[in-house]
């Protein structure tokens, strides 16, 4: 270990870690941030949600946009796999269905960044124990 | 740099380590590295997340999922389901006792609903034995700012304004001590952090030194700037061992990052930390007691003053706080004093920090603001009374506190009003009782662990808490009188005004809360030979309801003082003068006739 021997060193280091705390700091509020959620039940994994899941992290991450990213269970849409739900903040969940890396792609920069929906929307069918 | 996408953290907490959390830790480590996912999914100790009695948990970031009673042999499910596919496991998620429903994550937890977590903000959330992880948190920020951008006065005028008053049981202003301490001249001063926490039941201290040793270490360092002191101690009892073992690991970490030590943070200020171990006496707390135990004396408090910040350990000024308190400092340095002003009741500013404990379904740590209600605390965080029992009585402050009843439930909880209500805030002890507690019984609980904890040196403490007891008991087993209820008044009264300490001018409190808000229940002991809940054994009675008994004679012959007579086939009769409340005859009649009264 190397001496602090300023506040700027200390600032520093905080910086540094702060990215691997960044995981754990955002999920403490996620509703004020952009919240997705990927598919990953067996159906899922095996369309390929795990390789979105991770393209989305890196993504996002890189395009500075604060999200937090969790996977889930079957949502109950084992043929437009892989889906994943996005829940911008203060606004309804919208599902979106067969979803690779470009489609995950038009996402972010459409719907995340802009609001703009895309194609492949899949209509909500169910409730999730978060409504109630 | 890897970059994990998903953080299991486990409780290391004294709670959750006693039932197997090492072993789930290691278990969670290895079926990642099984499955291959070590560089995907961290897993890391915490401290108490406050729900110990349903530990071991295992929070799982960023979905919140917040499992209980974990096994080591729930973690290869854990990652397969969870980790894996998403799926939480649903049999460890809690379940709401009110509703009976499951809930998906800590955010839902009524438990968590209303707690606003201060000196606890990092219990729980990072790894205590990490120094980098506290940093991230800003740790160690508020030091760095006092140092370069604060005089010392400065800096006590912020804890003045912030209204912090000590959390160890006085509540007295931690600013205006840190003021008369550094006034005080001399060519040493000591910073002291008391750990002690002798009250029963009482775990705060604990939870945020295994939890958050960093921010108690940053605190004193700043209490050190302030009053111009360089040497650190912490008096931790050593019934504490995790507690002491991560202490110990913070404090070389601050070390060898020049966080303590000479020339901190590039300045010329100069600081460290030892501890000090006490072997676990309620009176070594109290601080004149807790400075000649550090001093290798017996642990006996004397007369204040002088104060401890005028003459302290080795009779040099000597600024002594609790561990909550000290917890409270970065976070008013870094967000500023109005900020925690802000929060809880006009003369009681910041949160409290509770071991909730007794007949409520959520016992735990719990962080409030100042000025929550009874209500909220117990029906809300603590989840209602257990087994559907109805609500009796809260006890706060520990053995020096008293008992509230249902028409305190609405009060804020603060300083003030604890101490108009009959009680006090104490450190943070909170024990619900229900319809089954006898008021009685549990004053002479009370003054049980005072007299066994009493040093011994005054008389008023050391023979009057005794004579109190006996009065208790002679209530208890139904030779009370109206007489002594009136010298159980005067008795308590004359300790409180005449001992020498803290202990025993506090230790007749139990006494005079329950009879001022339960007095009907010593009427009902006095006069009616009656214990209403049916906790004094003495005073029950077992009696045979005529129409059930067949005269079947096997109460008779199980009786073990004969004091059951009955002709074969006829009905039965106990003599009560001679029945010495066994019980057998209640259990062996298959007809139940038997009953207590
Ligand atoms: C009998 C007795 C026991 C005490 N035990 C403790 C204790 O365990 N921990 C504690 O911090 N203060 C305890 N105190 C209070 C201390 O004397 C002192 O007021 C406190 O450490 C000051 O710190 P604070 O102002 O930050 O609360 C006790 C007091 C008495 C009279
Ligand atoms: S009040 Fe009790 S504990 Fe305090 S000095 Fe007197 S005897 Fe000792
Ligand atoms: S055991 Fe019950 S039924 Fe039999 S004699 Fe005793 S009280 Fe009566
Ligand atoms: S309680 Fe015990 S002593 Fe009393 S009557 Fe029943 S068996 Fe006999
Ligand atoms: S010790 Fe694990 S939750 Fe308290
Ligand atoms: S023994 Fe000292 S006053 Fe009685």
């Amino acid at each position: 270990m190397t001496t602090i021997k300023s506040l700027d060193d200390l600032r520093k280091i905080k910086s540094a870690v702060q990215s691997k705390m960044l995981l754990r700091e955002r999920s403490d509020n996620p509703e004020k941030l952009v919240q997705i959620r990927v598919a990953m039940a067996t159906c899922g994994i095996a369309s390929g949600a795990k390789t979105v899941m991770d393209y989305m992290i890196t993504e996002l991450e890189k395009r500075n946009i604060a999200s937090v990213i969790t996977q889930t269970g079957c949502m109950g849409y084992c043929y437009a796999e892989p889906t994943i739900e996005v829940t911008l903040p203060g606004k309804e969940a919208i599902v979106f269905g067969y979803v690779d890396n470009k489609k995950a792609d038009q996402i972010i920069e459409k719907y995340i960044k802009n609001g703009e929906l895309v194609e492949g929307i899949i209509p909500v069918n169910y409730e999730s124990i978060d409504d109630k | 740099m890897t970059k994990f996408k998903m953080h299991l953290l486990v409780c290391g907490g004294t709670g959750c380590r006693a039932s197997e959390s090492e072993a789930l830790f290691h278990e969670l480590k290895t079926a990642l590295v099984n499955k291959g996912l070590e560089n995907e999914v961290q897993v890391i100790t915490t401290g108490c997340f406050g729900f110990c009695e349903k530990g071991p948990i295992v929070k799982v970031m960023p979905d919140n999922t917040f499992y209980t009673q974990v096994t080591p042999a729930d973690a290869i499910e854990i990652i397969e389901e969870h980790v894996i596919k998403g799926r939480k496991v649903q049999r460890l998620l809690y379940v709401n006792p009110e509703t009976d429903e499951k809930v998906e994550d800590s955010k839902h937890m009524g438990f968590y609903r209303k707690q606003l977590r201060i000196a606890l903000r990092n219990c729980g959330f990072i790894d205590p034995e990490n120094i980098d992880e506290y940093i991230s948190r800003d740790g160690y920020q508020a030091l760095g700012k006092c140092l370069t951008e604060f005089k010392p006065e400065e800096v006590i005028d912020q804890i003045k304004k912030s209204g912090l008053r000590g959390r160890g049981g006085g509540g007295f202003p931690a600013g205006l001590k840190w003021e008369i301490t550094r006034k005080s001249v001399a060519d040493q001063k000591y910073v002291v952090c008391n750990a002690d926490e002798g009250d029963p039941g009482a775990f705060m201290d604990r939870s945020i030194l295994e939890g958050d040793p960093h921010s108690v270490i940053e605190a004193m360092a700043i209490c050190g700037y302030c009053i111009e002191a360089s040497k650190g101690l912490v008096y931790i009892r050593a019934e504490y061992p995790l507690a002491i073992e991560r202490l110990k690991i913070a404090i070389n970490q601050a070390r060898e990052y020049g966080l303590l030590g000479k020339n901190i943070l590039g300045t010329h200020f100069e600081f460290d930390i030892e501890l000090r171990y006490g072997a676990g006496a309620f009176v070594c707390g109290e601080e004149t007691a807790l400075i000649h135990s550090m001093e290798g004396f017996r642990g006996e408090p004397t007369m204040k003053p002088p104060f401890p910040s005028v003459s302290g350990y080795l009779g040099k000024p000597t600024n002594v706080n609790n561990v909550e308190t000290f917890a409270n400092v970065p976070v008013i340095i870094n967000r500023g004093p109005e900020w925690f002003a802000s929060i809880g009741t006009e003369k009681s500013h910041g949160t409290k920090v509770f071991a909730l404990a007794g007949k409520i379904n959520n016992v735990g740590l719990i962080e409030v603001p100042m000025g929550i209600t009874l209500r909220d605390v117990i029906f809300e965080i603590g989840g209602g009374i257990k087994d559907g029992k109805k609500f009796k009585a809260v006890q706060t402050g520990g053995p020096s506190g008293g008992c509230l009843t249902h028409k305190h439930l609405d009060t804020p909880i603060d300083y003030d009003n604890l101490i108009s209500a009959g009680s006090m805030m104490g450190s943070g002890g909170m024990i619900v009782m229900d319809e089954d507690d006898c008021m009685v019984s549990i004053a002479k609980f009370y003054l049980d662990f005072t007299v066994e904890e009493s040093c011994g040196k005054c008389a008023p403490c050391r023979i009057g808490n005794k004579r109190l007891i006996e009065i208790l008991e002679k209530i208890c087993k139904g030779n009370g009188t109206m007489e002594d209820l009136e010298n159980l008044r005067n008795l308590s009264q004359v300790i409180k005004d005449t001992s020498l300490c803290g202990l025993g001018q506090t230790s007749p409190n139990p006494v005079l809360s329950t009879m001022e808000n339960f007095y009907e229940e010593y009427i009902a002991h006095v006069i009616d030979k009656k214990c209403p809940s049916g906790q004094c054994k003495a005073l029950l009675q077992y009696i045979i309801e005529e129409e059930n008994c067949v005269g079947c004679t096997a109460c008779a012959r199980n009786c073990p003082v004969n004091a059951i007579s009955g002709e074969r086939k006829g009905i039965h009769f106990i003599d009560q003068a001679v029945c010495i409340k066994c019980g057998a005859c209640l259990e062996k009649c298959k007809f139940n006739a038997v009953l207590i009264k």
